[in-house]
């Protein structure tokens, strides 16, 4: 193992360019940040009756989350103890009352206590025997749920859900505030991207209000015109083209969208994204909320201006159109992106459109804004192949942010504060790693 | 003698039986069900008896829109659709309504415009990469035919080919084509991909 020496890699305005390259660091990020922070499983309405699975990655780790007899959520290694074999073998599904091995028919129950094992006597005397913690499936060491976000840590040791979020937390907030029961639920359609880049080019971009301009101007502004000849001949167009069309926005207009930046890397792009106009449906939708929650919260929770939230180091939350999307690494230079979106409970079909909508342009594979987003990661991490030079720039706005209490606000929209902020959290959990002696 | 030992071990054999009443495993957990098949959601075309000119329009009808998609002539591809036409790539078989559900593509005339107006566009920098596709289409029936409609069934392989890496796209196309003097045009063309809901390896740029 070669000696790392942070102080070289990651400085306050530039990181060396190994951090998205190398091996070693991915291992460590892998087992010290994604293994022990609280990773993202999936939504409760994922796992509606007893015995529904879903499984996902935390880390490098098969994970299952299944939904008890108790009627309580599972986080489960998805793996057999008795071979190693992975025991749910899709990647979602009901498996009964129980898990069955396809190899040898070790049972467990869902909460992962083995069950039955063939041939038991065969285990007599060994250390193999079903009283043994060792039969057993293993659960992950802490499992939370936040508003019906189910995460799961790795670790015993590291602060609570609510905790870690900190004020992020406002992403799941913000999407639940926004039904008059509070609650969201899954639509059970996950589109999978896997983009040849290291997962921290996506955390970064979410926050880059520098680039939407640039990367789709191609769909900003063709949506654009489509957009102004609809409102000249009908004096209307759809909300959808606006989505499309902002992106081409000027340099300007970004500029002034601010970003805020939390503890552990966590951050907000701040922008109202003009969903309220007074069609309506919307009307219906609006006074249903301050129905619900009276005007002034229900002010509040329409009002918010929030255009993403991050969840530092693989969750990126579009609340107000309730789109979601997780990161699983798997290797330095690929990640496999799951993308959701949900429905909020209570309100008209026309609401649920907006969302739906938005997932269907923006976000399934066959996206006109992610396609030149994906372009750019995957030359990114070519170019990074290059001596022509050692250091990945985030100079922009260097010491014009504001620092209050901890949290970081820019000044500039597009400061790159976003970035030297995110790699202050990785600095401290790879420290935390290297050098034990050294606080997280 | 270990040859001798050997020997007989060997000779000593049982023969495996059928199974007699229950096999091992469901001895071992006996209510154990529904963990191994997924039941299909495909769809099963059936054929009308129709004219020898119309299936071969209809043929020449698709083949020529797959050799539009592998040229990139994409304001001739939109030029298929009917001023209602729809192009819609549901994300799995069992949806029915394109505008209500979770969708790959799901674009009206509009909205294929604003796609079309993207890949043209100078600065579409995804498409600075090479990149070209090879469609071939096939087991065309024809499941209607009305005095204004054709129902089309057809199934569809796609190769893409982008920088130096080569992906593969298959599944089934159901097009509802209307009349129009001579002319047939999409009223609706409904895209259900096989690996439809497998990872992408980057994303899908052009209608397939």
């Amino acid at each position: 193992m070669q000696s790392i020496d942070l102080d070289h890699l990651v400085q306050p305005d530039r990181v060396h360019k190994s951090v998205y390259t190398d091996q070693q660091l991915f291992d460590l990020e892998m087992e010290h940040i994604f293994e022990k922070a609280w990773v993202y499983c999936g939504h409760d309405s994922q796992v509606k009756e007893v015995g529904d699975y879903f499984t996902m990655h935390i880390g490098r780790q098969p994970m299952v989350m299944v939904r008890d007899v108790d009627k309580s959520v599972k986080v489960l290694y998805n793996r057999c103890p008795h071979r190693g074999v992975e025991l749910c073998g899709n990647q979602s599904g009901n498996t009964g009352k129980g898990f069955v091995c396809s190899y040898h028919a070790w049972s467990f129950h869902l909460n992962g206590k083995v069950k039955a094992i063939p041939l038991v006597k065969g285990y007599d005397g060994t250390r193999m025997t079903p009283d043994s913690p060792d039969c057993s499936m293993v659960a992950a060491a802490r499992v939370e749920s936040y508003r019906g976000f189910v995460f799961a840590s790795l670790s015993k040791e590291g602060p609570g859900l609510v905790e870690f979020l900190g004020e992020a937390k406002v992403a799941f907030d913000d999407m639940c505030d926004r039904s008059p029961l509070g609650e969201v639920e899954a639509v059970p359609v996950c589109h999978r991207v896997v983009q040849h880049s290291n997962w921290k080019f996506f955390m970064e971009n979410q926050l880059d209000s520098l680039h939407p301009s640039v990367t789709h101007q191609s769909t900003g502004v063709s949506a654009r015109k489509v957009e102004l000849r609809l409102k000249k001949e009908k004096g209307e167009a759809p909300l959808f083209f606006h989505y499309l069309s902002t992106f081409a926005s000027s340099f300007d207009q970004w500029d002034s969208v601010q970003t805020v930046n939390f503890k552990y890397g966590h951050g907000i792009l701040k922008a109202y994204m003009g969903l309220r106009p007074t069609d309506p449906d919307t009307v219906k939708y609006e006074a249903l909320i301050k129905q619900a929650y009276g005007e002034e919260k229900g002010e509040e929770y329409l009002a918010r201006s929030i255009h993403h939230v991050l969840i530092y180091p693989y969750l990126s939350v579009q609340s107000p159109l309730q789109q979601l999307r997780c990161l699983r690494p798997m290797a330095p230079n690929k990640t496999l992106s799951e993308i959701w979106h949900f429905r909020l409970k209570g309100v008209p079909e026309a609401i649920y459109e907006r969302s739906l909508w938005y997932f269907n342009l923006v976000n399934s594979p066959a996206t006109m804004i992610n396609a030149d987003d994906l372009e750019n990661w995957t030359k990114a991490q070519l170019g990074l192949q290059s001596r022509g030079g050692e250091w990945v720039s985030f100079h922009r706005n260097y010491g014009g942010d504001t620092e209050k209490d901890g949290i970081l606000y820019s000044n500039n929209g597009t400061s790159e504060v976003v970035m030297r902020n995110q790699f202050k959290a990785w600095d401290s959990y790879i420290r935390a790693a290297i050098q034990p002696s050294a606080k997280a | 003698m270990k040859t001798n030992e050997v020997k007989e071990a060997l000779g000593t054999g049982v023969v495996i039986e059928g199974i007699q009443s229950m096999s091992g495993a469901d001895s071992i957990e006996p209510d154990h069900m529904g963990r191994g098949r997924q039941p299909s959601q495909g769809y099963i075309p059936k054929a009308v008896k129709v004219d020898a000119a119309l299936q071969r329009q209809v043929e020449e009808f698709l083949f020529h829109q797959a050799a539009l998609l592998d040229t990139k002539a994409w304001g001739e591809f939109g030029k298929l659709f009917s001023d209602d036409g729809v192009y819609w790539m549901p994300s799995t078989p069992t949806q029915t309504d394109w505008r209500r559900e979770p969708s790959i593509f799901a674009e009206d005339k509009l909205l294929m415009e604003v796609r079309m107006s993207r890949l043209l566009h100078p600065n579409a920098w995804s498409q600075a990469a090479h990149w070209g596709t090879n469609h071939m289409v096939g087991n065309i029936v024809i499941e209607a035919v009305s005095a204004n409609t054709v129902e089309v069934y057809a199934r569809f392989q796609m190769m893409e080919m982008r920088r130096d890496d080569i992906r593969h796209f298959a599944g089934s196309y159901r097009h509802t084509l209307v009349k129009q003097g001579s002319d047939l045009k999409i009223k609706l063309q409904r895209v259900d991909m096989t690996n439809g809901q497998a990872a992408y390896d980057y994303v899908l740029q052009a209608w397939v």
